[in-house]
């Protein structure tokens, strides 16, 4: 028995576990349990590559397993884990252990709420671990779709309406990746054999540049969706600002890293010839994403759209980093993918934990909160430094990995979009600061706002743990950037042939 | 060969004051966050005064001084030459540095103690001063220019924390985040030419780039991006970095509104140490500047000159006696500028280098001086304005000969510390650039005349009626202003040109009676137009005000830079770029995909007919579809 299917099989026990409890108390005690085992697991996951790669396993994937399911197609639950994985895994652990407690008081048909969102995290668990196209589809699609249940019942606002749109067009997106993976199956067999789903095994074929050419886009725009590409990043602002607390955090957080990885490890590692050639295009959109994103969120009122268009800034990011297509952008991707998983996480928790207490999340009806709530306030001070890319921040070093990495390319081109991308950093500390100075510091604007408290000891606990994964990146990223570094070796081997 | 490594605690200590004092120190009283952190600061204190010993005395050997870098630790690894480490990089400025910082901090700190007592937020103000002080050493002592940035950007952020210290005050905060942005800005800058200088020589090392005849800049001196080379883009944009910190002209403005922190604040960061980082820059960087992009160096002595007549300009029509010292600041910084901009390299032609160097450490004295006496003023007549003092000779003994002997050492009157830098300046000035030596000629004089307006409106002229009776400052306050004035007074005579010089070996210094002498004049000139306007009360400087007219009415209001800023943010950037971004988001991007949607319901809707229930309509669609396939087939297949 491979211990990574653990990862799936956890939150799958923890769900079973929730329906036979009576109560919110049950429901949140199962799920704090379970997915407090999975941060163990996430964790022990963590120590356990580094001991084997420190053992000298030099295997491109470690602890792959691979079980038959549908073999007429050649369809196979096969499973296994690289640095970057592992890295994405203990990401997701630890925004769904800080989303269940953020969820706390979560009065509303609870369990069903805690169900939806364990199933929510289950396919993003299964997704990391899939080496198989299909597979990993499904799972994607498992994490997608609790997503509409979850806006639509327990969002806040236009929520039917918001959770709608997010769902329908992330199926618009995962349609062009069903045709993409779909194309990359039928092409995966050039010289003759059984077409496979198998992603190591592609790794190895050169898919026909015809087809790259056709399935690249496809592939790249689907899981771009997701990434919140420029222009299809709408879903984004009234998805997260009807979404609940929990559920954005694990949508900002994780699922929409679940597209940028997609774009990495199946897109571009897939189809390196195409992607080389057709970078270009989606250096473009993306550099829009990120200023674009970063101006967007300036004049905003609600908390929330600051927090999405930021989220389409940074995440903007990340898909720019890896069209640069070189060993330490994409190393400053994935590490900007962590990086912004915490970061956002902890955003969206403590605008839940401030909207839960001054039932507004309109900038202009607060003021002065730090006198108030002096945790919270400062937790969001302290996660908005972190967002502008702070040192001592994770943000920081993920950003200064992907700059270093943009300008490795000399020619015009690039230098332009890099320099564009580059000045975010700026825009960034704009709606940061405007924001910290409107909501948390100035005199206390609502009397009313007078009486609130400050935060209980499970949100402390939920905000605390992902602070200390920022700071901890922040601080020492050298193991981490290693890891990633370790693992970037195939996809760059495969990128060195088709670059100049 | 002595081992340095200790030098590492020295930043190290206020990091753990920080850190300990801004987790726990809610908890306790307030005094023992200011006490931890006090004697914490006087621990690096003392281990700077050690090190700087340690250091110039006793390593000293003939051939001058060298780098010498203890610790090194990697940080993060880009690929095998492309690095960051965390370490500490000990040579003539950074040890100097080492020590102005350690003992203007800890000055503050002490001062602390009294100025700050009873304030809400106490325990924070002592945390915020040790995270800055940490990032400032950090500044100081790195060894690659990537550990400079970060540090740079935490040193910003400790800024932005103390400036907005007094939170609930709404201009406080504006000033907060103006200072931060504006430095990021210019932060942006320094970030792109680090990014670019990185790429064409492979490394960030200080030691590695600054090896005299190293072939690493051959690949940017070869590139050239509308028609200017690749290094001077580079050292054009890390000097844009420099040029926000040290509140160089256009890039200015945050530093005058930043006098809104408490004022031991203004002492230690926004005169003494942080505004002179860009300053620190330019000379670390100096050996760059000088043999591969010596045009930039040229600019950046303009920059420095303009900024620094401009300043001082603004200064002569402040009522706000901070905002005074603010304008002054920048003045002086940009004296500095001029001092490098006009350097030569090793030996006598680098008097400018070793002037710079040595104003810097004259002015952290005199200038957190100035400000903790203005500190000491505030305290007791609780007003910034000139307008609310008077007469202070009498009450505040101790506070007017510190003041005086300050002011005397930023006129230049010997033997006041600011004498022999200044003159050095000149000097160096006189024999590089003719234009840039008049206008800092020119400058001295108004710097007598601003300065000594401000002391006389103090300290002289009329009584005001006092709701409270002014008094010394408490003796916590005082004693650092004794310690200052000590270094203001005596200051001058440390032997610079034997220790800080451009190539780190000394060189012999001589005054140039050509130059000095009219100097001490024009000082003299200033002092004296300010006794007669402002030593007794009259009406002669609103008369001359008055006379001016047009010209006087701009200067008051800064030349108008500021709303020339807020044009073009609120009116261009907020109004004109962000908000219609917002609007086309919402309206256009999101409204075709909404569009989409409606759409395929509206289609949806119309073909939903087909689905009748009726099967002779089905039959008939059948049989047709069937029929026009078979055609279709046919001719396909067959007939062709």
């Amino acid at each position: 028995m491979n211990f990574l299917n653990l990862f799936v099989a956890v939150p799958v026990l923890t769900i079973i576990g929730i329906l036979f409890t009576k109560d919110l108390k049950g429901a949140r005690l199962v799920s704090a349990v379970g997915m407090g085992i999975q941060l163990a697991l996430a964790v022990f996951l963590v120590f356990f590559y580094f001991s084997i790669r420190g053992a000298g396993n030099l295997h491109e994937m470690i602890l792959t397993a691979d079980y038959h399911w549908y073999p007429s197609l050649n369809i196979h639950y096969f499973i296994g884990v690289d640095g970057i994985a592992v890295a994405m895994i203990a990401l997701t652990a630890i925004v769904i252990f800080a989303g269940v407690f953020a969820s706390w008081q979560m009065e509303f048909l609870s369990r069903e709420f805690f169900i939806s969102l364990i199933l929510l995290a289950t396919g993003v668990f299964g997704f990391f671990i899939s080496l198989d196209l299909f597979t990993m589809f499904l799972f994607y699609e498992l994490a997608v779709i609790p997503m509409y249940l979850l806006i639509g019942i327990w969002g806040s606002g236009p929520k039917e309406a918001s959770a709608m749109k997010l769902t329908l067009m992330l199926m618009g997106g995962s349609a062009l990746l069903l045709v993409g993976i779909l194309g990359i199956y039928f092409n995966s067999a050039p010289n003759g054999g059984a077409y496979t789903f198998n992603i190591l095994q592609i790794a190895k074929v050169h898919i026909p540049i015809a087809a790259q050419r056709f399935f690249f886009p496809l592939t790249f725009v689907g899981f771009g969706v997701l990434g919140a590409l420029f222009p299809l990043h709408t879903w984004s602002p009234s998805g997260h600002a009807s979404a609940p607390t929990a559920v954005s955090m694990l949508h900002a957080g994780v699922l929409m890293k679940l597209g940028a990885y997609g774009c990495f490890r199946v897109a571009i590692f897939l189809m390196p010839e195409a992607a080389t050639q057709m970078a270009w295009i989606f250096i473009i959109l993306t550099s829009i994403s990120v200023v674009y994103g970063a101006l967007g969120a300036i004049m905003q009122k609600d908390l929330k759209f600051i927090n999405a268009y930021s989220s389409v800034s940074h995440v903007g990011l990340i898909l720019f980093a890896l069209l640069m297509m070189n060993k330490i952008a994409m190393d400053g991707a994935i590490l900007q993918m962590i990086s912004h998983g915490l970061m956002t996480a902890l955003f969206f928790a403590l605008i839940g934990m401030i909207y839960g207490r001054t039932h507004t999340r309109d900038i202009r009806e607060m003021g002065g909160l730090m006198k108030v709530i002096p945790f919270l306030a400062v937790m969001y001070m302290v996660a908005g430094f972190a967002s502008l890319g702070l040192p001592g921040f994770s943000g920081f070093v993920a950003e200064m990995t992907i700059f270093v990495g943009a300008f490795q390319h000399s020619d015009l081109f690039h230098r332009v979009a890099s320099v564009v991308v580059v000045s975010s950093i700026v825009i960034t500390a704009v709606y940061i600061l405007r924001v910290v100075g409107i909501i948390l510091l100035g005199p206390v604007k609502n009397k009313a706002h007078l009486e609130l408290k400050d935060a209980s000891w499970h949100e402390k606990l939920s905000t605390a743990t992902l602070l200390v994964a920022i700071v901890g990146i922040g601080v020492l990223p050298l193991w981490l950037s290693d890891t990633i570094m370790g693992s970037l070796h195939p996809i760059m081997e495969r990128l060195v042939a088709y670059l100049h | 060969m002595t081992n340095f490594s200790y030098v590492i605690l020295i930043p190290l200590i206020p990091l753990t004051v920080f850190l300990v004092t801004g987790l726990l120190g809610m908890k306790w009283k307030p005094l023992v966050s200011g006490v931890i952190g006090t004697v914490g600061l006087g621990i690096s204190f003392f281990l700077s005064l050690f090190a700087a010993y340690q250091y110039f005395f006793a390593t000293a050997s003939a051939g001058g001084y060298h780098t010498i870098i203890p610790v090194n630790m990697l940080w993060l690894s880009f690929t095998s030459t492309l690095q960051i480490h965390m370490g500490v990089l000990l040579d003539p400025i950074s040890v100097m540095m080492l020590v102005v910082v350690t003992t203007i901090s800890f000055m503050a700190h002490i001062y602390s103690l009294g100025y700050m007592k009873g304030e809400k937020g106490f325990q924070r103000y002592y945390a915020f001063l040790s995270l800055f002080t940490f990032s400032m050493l950090g500044v100081v002592l790195s060894t690659n220019i990537f550990q400079m940035y970060i540090f740079w950007e935490l040193v910003g952020a400790s800024s932005f924390l103390l400036i907005g210290f007094y939170y609930d005050k709404p201009s406080a905060v504006a000033a907060a985040k103006k200072a931060f942005i504006v430095t990021r800005f210019a932060d942006l800058g320094f970030l792109i030419g680090i990014l670019i200088l990185s790429f064409y020589t492979g490394t960030f090392d200080f030691s590695k780039l600054m090896q005299p005849g190293t072939s690493l800049f051959a690949g940017i001196t070869g590139v050239s991006f509308l028609g200017i080379s690749g290094i001077t883009w580079a050292m054009t944009l890390i000097f844009m970095g420099a040029a926000g910190k040290s509140a160089m002209f256009p890039l200015h403005i945050w530093l005058p509104d930043a006098m809104e922190g408490p004022t031991p604040v203004s002492a230690l960061i926004h005169a003494a140490t942080m505004v002179v980082a860009g300053v620190f820059l330019v000379a670390r960087m100096f050996p760059i500047y000088h043999f591969h992009a010596p045009d930039v160096l040229i600019f950046i002595g303009y920059v420095g000159g303009f900024t620094s007549l401009f300043a001082a300009i603004i200064a002569m029509t402040q009522f706000d006696i901070k905002r005074v010292l603010a304008y002054s600041t920048l003045s002086q910084i940009g004296y500095m500028m001029v001092a490098l901009g006009v350097s030569g390299y090793g030996g006598e032609a680098g008097l400018g280098y070793t002037a710079g160097m040595f104003h810097l450490f004259t002015h952290a004295m005199f200038k957190a001086l100035l400000f903790l006496g203005a500190g000491s003023i505030i305290h007791t007549v609780h007003s910034n304005l000139m307008k609310d003092m008077g007469s202070l000779r009498k009450y505040m003994p101790i506070t007017h000969i510190t003041f005086l002997a300050a002011s005397l050492a930023i006129s230049g009157i010997p033997p006041f510390a600011g004498f022999f830098s200044k003159d050095e300046i000149l000097t160096a000035a006189f024999h590089a650039n003719k234009l840039l030596f008049y206008v800092e000629y020119i400058t001295a004089g108004i710097t007598s005349f601003y300065i000594f307006r401000l002391y006389f409106n103090i300290f002289w002229g009329k009584d005001t009626n006092y709701e409270h009776k002014p008094h010394e400052s408490p003796l916590n306050m005082v004693i650092p202003m004794i310690f200052l004035a000590l270094g203001a007074t005596f200051g001058g005579f440390i032997p610079f040109h034997d220790l800080v010089t451009s190539n780190m070996k000394p060189f012999a210094d001589k005054l140039n009676i050509l130059v000095s002498l009219p100097s001490v004049a024009i000082g003299l000139v200033g002092i004296a137009a300010a006794w007669i306007l402002y030593k007794k009360e009259n009406d002669l400087s609103d008369r001359i005000a008055k006379s001016l007219g047009v010209l006087y009415i701009s200067t008051f209001h800064k030349f108008y830079i500021d709303e020339l800023y807020l044009f073009v943010t609120k009116k261009i950037i907020f109004n004109g770029i962000a908000r219609p971004i917002a609007w086309f988001d919402s309206k256009i991007v999101d409204g075709f995909m909404i569009g989409i949607g409606t759409v395929t319901m509206k289609i949806s809707y119309k073909i939903k007919g087909l689905q009748s229930g009726e099967l002779q309509q089905y039959a008939f669609v059948f049989i047709a579809g069937t029929i026009i396939l078979a055609l279709f087939l046919l001719y396909t297949l067959g007939f062709h």
